[in-house]
């Protein structure tokens, strides 16, 4: 489904602080596929979710959906295919407006907005159904603005927003990172439920091994812009902390700073 | 009439005139969070525009709408150099209003169109209830009715635009654009159609208020966006909740208020001369005095 070639992208190239941060990143993403993305603080990991998206040009390689090159569109004109939740609650809703005007602009997602009501009665009907699925008790407060909510409760929308018009590809990038083991744990079995409901195409970052190991069908290590390692299937599910760290070092990367913090 | 009436007269007469203004800088000021300085050259354009059809024979409800699609066409214009020359859209702002200028003067060829021989559509719209056979004057009453009832249709009308589809689109352009693009939405083309609507409605405001004075001049647009400014934040300070209609109808309070003050203002003494200097402590005050009053609560 998408295809990732060769695909390379260097920040302040050619000064003292240059980072590579994706160095020839192949990667082909199946239909059904649910991958999770590990790796340190500059691996590599949101760049190439922003490869995606089209936040970030990449200098070389390619980006195939279905075959086609989409590497050189514009944000807004691959939007149709993908969902993108970031780290920060307030980056992927519009705190001032409510949270059925949030869900009405999400479920237009990549198709032209013209001068109808956004919000119609089968619309709201239909956001009700899908808040009261999350049990956060937010199906009678429609009309509440998005600022109002703790972070939880906007990740969830948020999440809510991503999936509502079934994108091709779902990318999260660490949207758990900002939220309280409890609420992350929440949201985390959120979204397995409606990847697995919906059969989403997947694609989650995140920083914590065990999430890693635990949710998706595929996994992905990354280190220094490069892919160090990959497992699938029942490879994967055989997977531990202490025998990813392993991996991390039999790939020649001693030098990993944060090993705690990937430990945690 | 009274001094009050006088006072009631000419708060709410002058007042609606600017609620189109009111409207149009709460669009970029709040939603789209700049100053667009636009404003200073679509609001004198609106009034060129008008007097120069006017003068020349045309229609004044024609000539009116033509007023604020060359102040929406300002707004495009600005919209434009921001978002395809990557220009700061302050700047933008700026070097659209100074060209608007020239454009100005270009279109009524000297810098003061008198209009008191014209018809305005307060004339035409007195004479067209007149030929129903309400017996209606030219008056400061016949202008606030008529006024209001246009006012209230254009608010409606926004109000309903801001919450179609595209209408969320624009706003959430002001708010959170790296969300909207990821979405699917051009932004370059909803803070165009943001712009353009935004100076169509102060453009609008200065076609009516030519029409009303009796006069378009080159300087009417000076210090207009402090005006519009100032409005937009009086309202802001009386209402809490923040939906759309609140937030449409809290501009449109606050252009009165704004209006009552400056004709406090003058009544106490102060001269016309003195009325941008009024006008900007108006503006410092509405800034400062919400930051006070927490200092006071929570201090």
């Amino acid at each position: 489904m998408l295809t990732l070639e060769s695909l390379t992208k260097t920040f302040f190239a050619g000064e003292a602080s240059e980072v590579r941060a994706l160095e020839d990143v192949e990667l082909t993403i199946g239909d059904g596929d649910f991958v999770t993305v590990i790796g340190s603080n500059g691996a590599g990991k949101s760049t190439l979710l922003k490869a995606i998206v089209g936040l970030v040009r990449p200098e070389a390689g390619r980006i195939l959906l279905d075959g086609r090159d989409i590497t050189s569109d514009p944000v807004h004109r691959r939007a149709g295919w993908f969902g993108r939740i970031a780290q920060d609650p307030n980056d992927s809703t519009c705190a001032g407006m409510t949270i059925e005007e949030n869900l009405a602009m999400a479920s237009k997602r990549g198709r032209v907005r013209g001068l109808r009501r956004a919000v119609t009665p089968v619309l709201r009907e239909n956001f009700r159904a899908a808040l009261k699925e999350t049990g956060l008790g937010l199906e009678g407060r429609l009309e509440t603005r998005m600022g109002l909510l703790s972070g939880g409760q906007r990740q969830t929308i948020a999440l809510l927003m991503a999936t509502l018009a079934n994108p091709r590809l779902l990318l999260l990038d660490e949207h758990l990172a900002a939220l309280d083991p409890k609420t992350a744990e929440l949201v985390m079995g959120l979204t397995d439920r409606l990847v697995r409901e919906r059969r989403l195409t997947t694609l989650m970052i995140t920083h914590n091994m065990a999430d890693a190991i635990r949710w998706g069908s595929r996994l992905v290590m990354m280190h220094r812009g490069r892919i160090i390692f990959e497992a699938a299937g029942a490879a994967k599910a055989a997977l531990t902390v202490e025998g990813l760290v392993r991996k991390f070092h039999e790939a020649g990367h001693r030098d990993l700073a944060d090993d705690r913090l990937l430990l945690s | 009439m009274n001094i009050v009436q006088t006072l009631i007269g000419n708060t709410f007469e002058q007042g609606l005139l600017f609620a189109f203004l009111g409207l149009g800088v709460l669009l970029t000021f709040r939603f789209f969070r700049f100053p667009d300085l636009t404003a200073e050259g679509s609001y004198p354009l609106g009034g060129a525009v008008a007097a120069a059809l006017l003068v020349a024979g045309v229609n004044p409800f024609a000539a009116t709408f033509a007023a604020a699609l060359a102040g929406a066409l300002a707004g495009i214009v600005t919209a434009l150099v921001h978002t395809r020359l990557r220009i700061n859209a302050i700047i933008a702002g700026i070097i659209v209003m100074t060209a608007v200028y020239t454009v100005n003067l270009r279109v009524m060829g000297r810098a003061n169109t008198p209009l008191l021989t014209t018809p305005s559509v307060f004339g035409d719209i007195v004479a067209a209830l007149n030929a129903f056979g309400l017996p209606l004057r030219e008056s400061v009453v016949a202008n606030i009715a008529i006024l209001a009832v246009f006012v209230a249709v254009v608010a409606a009308a926004m109000a309903a635009f801001l919450r179609t589809d595209l209408g969320l689109a624009v706003r959430a352009t002001g708010e959170n654009e790296t969300m909207i693009k990821a979405l699917g939405v051009d932004t370059d083309w909803t803070k165009m159609v943001g712009l353009g609507l935004s100076n169509f409605l102060i453009a609008l405001s200065g076609a009516l208020v030519a029409q009303n004075h009796g006069f378009a001049d080159i300087g009417m647009g000076i210090g207009i966006l402090v005006t519009g400014a100032a409005a937009v934040l009086i309202g802001e300070a009386i209402f809490a909740d923040r939906t759309i209609g609140v937030w449409i109808f809290a501009a449109i309070v606050g252009v009165l208020i704004y209006r009552l003050l400056v004709v406090l203002a003058l009544y106490v003494g102060l001269q016309p001369i003195d009325l941008k200097l009024i006008t900007a402590v108006l503006l410092l005050l509405a800034l400062a005095l919400p930051r006070f009053r927490h200092r006071l609560r929570f201090g």
